[in-house]
């Protein structure tokens, strides 16, 4: 029974043929929580990195900045509709992390401070796809925008991109993180549209 | 940051699945074991779903997700619902 | 007006649904926020302190709902709203600036069974906290509890910024009397003479102005996240059971 309200637009939509289907421009960048937000020093940040023989990679905040950050401009797709373009990030290139690391498997859990997950394919992760990302804007990551310390997977939906990031886990088989249990796409393609189930 | 809402914002949403409102019943955290009044639940509406935790312990207690033609909805979170005759 | 048994209230409370509302009449209601009539014919009336969802539907197709309080137990086939702008809001901009008579919203409720005041149901006093906005589904209840000619006392501590910032004023002195008292704290400005502090609610403020524990109220505090929070706290704080405490949060997202 839906009808169209006089005078109602809502926020401003542009079509831009970088704007994946469904998707409205935005120049701000709308802070999204399912939880209350984990305030996280640097000086007690790890991030571990765990495949199936339970051997754990561990990097503290320097040793992670040690590895190599890189600048990184991206458009970053939101499942809530917006998107932003040319967005100037900073962060470490998974690349990097994964050096070392010798695994069968073939998924990988993201784990954040404060218990969200999401989950991913290893091959999303690799060749310059993907980030530890610890800048935006030019400033530090925000507690409110996943500092100290985000994943950032910008050709997939953004709440693939775990803020508060704490850890990434090998697994077997795509198990569903925390949205991907409750309703959304276990990949989310945002050119596809892969929102939902 | 007070990000959050609370329960009786889940009243909408709800009512396209139960037959009376479930605000204000009763339920159990099947984290820590607190019985609240779902509206006293705290919900954070500013994300991809509705997210409602429990007011003791952060638990998430249920999702709803609105994925158009269809509401994706999750009560794991919680041990039972006293629901009033 | 007769007030129905606490079962049959239950029991016959009207199903939520979508209605089409149309704009009968809007005004300022304070600097920031406006008060929307609306006609719905469909409306089959609320309890005092529910709520409704608005969608508003874009030309495109898009949409955007948000809840606001029902600013009156109203009869059937009336809704009065009062609608406070969030600056980055984008719905609330809309209702306080754009809407204006003879406009359609769509409407789903009446919401909410947990935050509501129904007539009849208790002897025991009733205190009322709002912060700012808040005071919408609270004066609900003060306006359906003077309706009904209730018994049990009621009395109302209002946090607003200036006297230009209460919302519903000429209604809410209009119900002060022996069975409603209304204490008001200014956060900013105050009138001229007003004997008390301009600033924040405090907790020394908070229990001079409401009714002690010892009364056993029943209280229904609504206002932004931070002050329902405080609020509360403080309240058990004063020895007020948590169950006694009915809390409602609203935010500008």
């Amino acid at each position: 029974m839906s009808f169209a309200t006089r005078g109602f637009s809502g926020r401003r939509r542009e079509a831009d043929t970088r704007l994946p289907p469904g998707q409205t421009l935005v120049q701000d960048w709308p802070v999204l929580s399912a939880g209350p937000t984990p305030q996280v020093d640097t000086a007690d940040w790890e991030l571990t990195l765990q495949d199936e023989t339970g051997a754990d990679h561990r990097w503290s905040w320097d040793e992670l900045l040690a590895l190599g950050v890189e600048d990184i401009t991206v458009d970053i797709h939101c499942v809530t509709h917006w998107t932003r373009l040319d967005m100037a990030w900073r962060g470490v290139s998974l690349d990097k992390l994964f050096e070392d690391v010798e695994s069968e498997h073939e998924f990988v859990m993201a784990h954040s401070y404060g218990g969200y997950t999401s989950n991913l394919p290893l091959e999303d992760l690799l060749d310059g796809k993907a980030w530890i990302a610890t800048e935006a804007d030019g400033a530090p990551l925000t507690p409110e925008h996943g500092g100290p310390a985000r994943l950032l997977v910008p050709h997939l939906y953004f709440w693939k991109s775990a803020k508060w990031i704490r850890g990434l886990t090998m697994m077997p088989d795509n198990d569903a993180g925390f949205w991907e249990q409750y309703g959304y796409h276990l990949y989310g393609d945002p050119w596809k549209e892969e929102r939902y189930w | 940051m007070t990000d959050h809402l609370d329960g009786n914002v889940l009243a909408g949403a709800l009512s396209e699945v139960f037959t009376t409102d479930v605000t204000a019943a009763r339920a159990r955290c099947g984290g820590c074991g607190r019985m609240s009044a779902i509206a006293e639940a705290m919900v954070y509406t500013s994300a991809p779903g509705l997210v409602a935790r429990c007011a003791g312990c952060d638990q998430v207690l249920a999702t709803i997700v609105d994925a158009g033609d269809r509401l994706i909805l999750s009560l794991a979170g919680l041990s039972a619902i006293e629901l009033r005759r | 007006m007769s007030a129905p048994s606490l079962a049959s209230v239950g029991r016959s409370r009207p199903r939520p649904a979508w209605h089409v509302a149309t704009v009968a009449e809007t005004r300022r209601e304070t600097p920031t926020a406006a008060r929307l009539t609306l006609e719905v014919p469909t409306w089959p009336g609320s309890e005092a302190g529910s709520h409704v969802d608005v969608r508003l539907t874009a030309p495109d197709g898009y949409q955007a709902s948000r809840s606001y309080s029902i600013a009156s137990s109203t009869p059937e086939g009336q809704v009065i709203l009062a609608v406070d702008e969030q600056p980055d809001g984008e719905v609330s901009p809309f209702l306080v600036h754009e809407v204006r008579p003879g406009d359609q919203l769509e409407l789903h409720g009446p919401l909410g069974a947990f935050f509501v005041w129904r007539p009849g149901e208790s002897d025991l006093p009733v205190q009322l906290v709002a912060g700012g906005s808040g005071v919408v589904p609270l004066y609900a209840m003060a306006a359906a509890h003077g309706a009904a000619a209730d018994a049990a006392p009621f009395r109302l501590l209002y946090s607003t910024r200036t006297s230009a910032d209460v919302f519903f004023a000429d209604e809410l002195a209009a119900l002060t009397g022996p069975a409603f008292s209304l204490d008001l704290v200014y956060t900013r400005e105050a009138p001229d003479g007003w004997p008390d502090a301009v600033g924040r609610l405090t907790r020394e403020t908070l229990a001079a102005r409401t009714l002690p524990a010892a009364r056993q109220p029943r209280i229904y505090v609504c206002g932004s996240t931070g002050f329902v929070e405080t609020v509360a706290r403080w309240l058990q704080d004063l020895g007020h059971p948590a169950a006694a405490i009915h809390t409602e949060r609203f935010g500008g997202l």
